[in-house]
Protein backbone atom coordinates (compact mmCIF):
# COMPACT_ATOMS: atom_id res chain seq x y z
CA UNK A 1 0.00 0.00 0.00
CA UNK A 2 1.48 3.25 -0.98
CA UNK A 3 1.62 6.21 1.07
CA UNK A 4 1.09 9.76 0.37
CA UNK A 5 2.60 13.08 1.20
CA UNK A 6 0.96 13.92 3.92
CA UNK A 7 1.35 10.98 5.78
CA UNK A 8 4.96 10.82 5.12
CA UNK A 9 5.21 14.22 6.35
CA UNK A 10 3.51 13.42 9.45
CA UNK A 11 5.58 11.08 10.52
CA UNK A 12 8.86 13.18 9.92
CA UNK A 13 7.22 15.61 12.18
CA UNK A 14 6.70 13.43 14.66
CA UNK A 15 10.05 13.03 15.53
CA UNK A 16 11.47 16.56 14.08
CA UNK A 17 8.43 18.84 15.59
CA UNK A 18 10.92 21.98 14.60
CA UNK A 19 11.06 20.94 10.98
CA UNK A 20 10.15 22.68 7.76
CA UNK A 21 9.53 19.74 5.37
CA UNK A 22 8.36 20.22 2.09
CA UNK A 23 7.11 16.91 -0.34
CA UNK A 24 7.33 16.77 -3.68
CA UNK A 25 5.43 13.50 -5.61
CA UNK A 26 7.90 12.55 -8.54
CA UNK A 27 5.66 10.21 -10.24
CA UNK A 28 2.39 10.15 -8.37
CA UNK A 29 2.38 6.93 -7.43
CA UNK A 30 2.70 7.01 -4.13
CA UNK A 31 6.04 5.21 -3.96
CA UNK A 32 8.17 7.99 -5.08
CA UNK A 33 9.26 11.09 -3.51
CA UNK A 34 11.32 13.33 -2.72
CA UNK A 35 11.45 15.58 0.58
CA UNK A 36 13.49 18.11 1.31
CA UNK A 37 13.84 19.11 5.39
CA UNK A 38 15.37 21.53 7.59
CA UNK A 39 15.95 21.08 10.94
CA UNK A 40 18.19 22.21 14.21
CA UNK A 41 18.58 18.45 15.22
CA UNK A 42 20.88 17.82 11.89
CA UNK A 43 23.58 20.31 12.67
CA UNK A 44 26.85 18.95 13.48
CA UNK A 45 25.42 15.42 11.57
CA UNK A 46 26.95 13.67 8.88
CA UNK A 47 24.49 13.64 5.75
CA UNK A 48 24.61 9.61 6.61
CA UNK A 49 23.20 10.35 10.15
CA UNK A 50 20.96 12.64 9.21
CA UNK A 51 19.47 10.67 6.22
CA UNK A 52 19.35 7.73 9.14
CA UNK A 53 17.56 9.78 11.47
CA UNK A 54 14.80 10.96 8.98
CA UNK A 55 14.71 6.73 7.93
CA UNK A 56 13.82 6.08 11.18
CA UNK A 57 11.13 8.55 11.55
CA UNK A 58 9.68 6.86 9.26
CA UNK A 59 9.23 3.90 11.07
CA UNK A 60 10.64 0.91 8.95
CA UNK A 61 8.19 1.91 5.90
CA UNK A 62 11.73 3.12 3.99
CA UNK A 63 12.24 0.72 1.36
CA UNK A 64 8.70 -1.21 2.07
CA UNK A 65 5.99 0.76 1.61
CA UNK A 66 8.20 3.49 0.30
CA UNK A 67 10.18 2.62 -2.47
CA UNK A 68 12.08 5.80 -3.14
CA UNK A 69 12.85 8.68 -1.18
CA UNK A 70 14.99 11.07 -2.25
CA UNK A 71 16.68 13.25 0.69
CA UNK A 72 17.80 16.94 0.93
CA UNK A 73 18.03 17.69 4.77
CA UNK A 74 20.05 20.45 6.01
CA UNK A 75 20.48 22.13 9.46
CA UNK A 76 18.72 26.09 9.23
CA UNK A 77 21.56 28.06 8.20
CA UNK A 78 22.32 30.57 10.53
CA UNK A 79 22.37 34.13 8.23
CA UNK B 1 18.24 -10.50 12.08
CA UNK B 2 21.53 -10.17 10.14
CA UNK B 3 23.50 -13.66 11.54
CA UNK B 4 27.16 -14.22 11.59
CA UNK B 5 27.78 -15.61 8.30
CA UNK B 6 25.79 -13.00 6.47
CA UNK B 7 28.08 -10.31 8.52
CA UNK B 8 31.00 -11.80 8.09
CA UNK B 9 30.41 -12.01 4.28
CA UNK B 10 29.52 -8.73 4.29
CA UNK B 11 32.99 -7.36 6.28
CA UNK B 12 34.91 -9.80 3.73
CA UNK B 13 33.70 -8.04 0.58
CA UNK B 14 34.00 -4.50 1.90
CA UNK B 15 37.50 -5.01 3.43
CA UNK B 16 38.39 -6.51 0.43
CA UNK B 17 37.37 -4.25 -1.93
CA UNK B 18 38.62 -0.24 -2.07
CA UNK B 19 35.69 0.98 -3.64
CA UNK B 20 32.60 -1.61 -3.57
CA UNK B 21 29.73 -1.00 -4.37
CA UNK B 22 26.46 -3.29 -3.78
CA UNK B 23 23.62 -2.49 -6.11
CA UNK B 24 21.34 -4.25 -8.17
CA UNK B 25 22.52 -5.39 -11.20
CA UNK B 26 25.73 -5.03 -12.94
CA UNK B 27 27.35 -2.03 -13.49
CA UNK B 28 26.96 -3.31 -17.10
CA UNK B 29 23.19 -3.78 -16.76
CA UNK B 30 22.05 -1.97 -13.69
CA UNK B 31 18.36 -3.19 -13.19
CA UNK B 32 17.47 0.05 -10.79
CA UNK B 33 17.78 3.57 -11.87
CA UNK B 34 18.92 4.78 -8.49
CA UNK B 35 22.07 2.06 -8.58
CA UNK B 36 22.65 3.29 -12.05
CA UNK B 37 23.04 6.84 -11.64
CA UNK B 38 25.91 6.04 -8.85
CA UNK B 39 27.69 3.66 -11.47
CA UNK B 40 27.37 7.00 -13.78
CA UNK B 41 28.90 8.96 -11.22
CA UNK B 42 32.24 6.52 -10.53
CA UNK B 43 32.42 6.32 -14.53
CA UNK B 44 32.42 9.93 -14.51
CA UNK B 45 35.61 9.92 -12.09
CA UNK B 46 36.74 6.79 -13.48
CA UNK B 47 37.61 5.46 -10.09
CA UNK B 48 38.28 1.40 -10.00
CA UNK B 49 35.16 -0.09 -7.97
CA UNK B 50 33.71 -3.29 -7.79
CA UNK B 51 30.24 -4.57 -7.17
CA UNK B 52 28.11 -6.76 -5.73
CA UNK B 53 24.86 -7.55 -7.37
CA UNK B 54 21.93 -8.11 -4.84
CA UNK B 55 19.37 -9.28 -6.88
CA UNK B 56 21.58 -12.58 -6.75
CA UNK B 57 21.73 -13.19 -3.03
CA UNK B 58 18.77 -12.41 -0.91
CA UNK B 59 21.11 -12.71 2.43
CA UNK B 60 23.43 -9.95 1.46
CA UNK B 61 20.44 -8.04 0.21
CA UNK B 62 18.92 -7.90 3.31
CA UNK B 63 21.46 -8.19 5.73
CA UNK B 64 23.51 -5.07 4.15
CA UNK B 65 20.49 -2.95 5.28
CA UNK B 66 21.02 -4.20 8.50
CA UNK B 67 24.86 -4.17 8.64
CA UNK B 68 25.12 -0.47 8.00
CA UNK B 69 21.24 0.58 8.82
CA UNK B 70 20.77 1.87 5.75
CA UNK B 71 17.28 0.87 4.17
CA UNK B 72 17.88 0.88 0.61
CA UNK B 73 20.21 -0.34 -2.34
CA UNK B 74 22.64 0.95 -4.17
CA UNK B 75 25.38 1.29 -1.27
CA UNK B 76 28.92 2.93 -1.77
CA UNK B 77 31.64 1.84 0.74
CA UNK B 78 35.31 3.25 0.36
CA UNK B 79 37.73 1.69 2.10
CA UNK B 80 35.16 -0.10 4.30
CA UNK B 81 33.62 2.95 5.08
CA UNK B 82 29.68 3.64 4.12
CA UNK B 83 29.71 6.20 2.18
CA UNK B 84 26.00 6.70 1.24
CA UNK B 85 23.14 5.38 -1.11
CA UNK B 86 22.07 7.52 -4.57
CA UNK B 87 21.44 10.62 -3.21
CA UNK B 88 24.20 11.45 -0.75
CA UNK B 89 27.01 10.00 -4.06
CA UNK B 90 24.86 12.55 -6.09
CA UNK B 91 25.21 15.09 -3.71
CA UNK B 92 28.71 14.83 -3.22
CA UNK B 93 29.72 14.51 -6.57
CA UNK B 94 27.50 17.46 -7.28
CA UNK B 95 29.80 19.41 -4.72
CA UNK B 96 33.06 18.02 -5.67
CA UNK B 97 33.19 16.63 -2.21
CA UNK B 98 33.39 12.74 -3.58
CA UNK B 99 36.54 13.44 -5.90
CA UNK B 100 38.06 15.31 -2.55
CA UNK B 101 37.17 12.23 -0.54
CA UNK B 102 38.25 10.02 -2.78
CA UNK B 103 41.64 11.65 -3.50
CA UNK B 104 42.14 11.70 0.63
CA UNK B 105 41.46 7.84 0.74
CA UNK B 106 44.35 7.71 -1.95
CA UNK B 107 42.14 6.62 -4.54
CA UNK B 108 43.74 9.41 -7.12
CA UNK B 109 40.61 9.67 -10.03
CA UNK B 110 40.87 11.32 -13.02
CA UNK B 111 39.01 14.30 -14.07
CA UNK B 112 36.14 13.60 -16.04
CA UNK B 113 37.59 13.38 -19.93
Amino acid sequence: MPMDAEEIEKLIKEDFPDAIVSIEDLRGDGDHYAATIISEAFAGKTRVKQHQMVYSSLKGRMGNELHALALQTSAPNKA
Amino acid sequence: MLDDTTRERIQNEVDANDVLLFMKGTPVFPQCGFSAAVIQVLSHLQVKFSSVNVLEDPDIRDGIKQYSDWPTIPQLYVKGEFVGGCDIIREMYETGELKTFLEEKGLHSEPAA
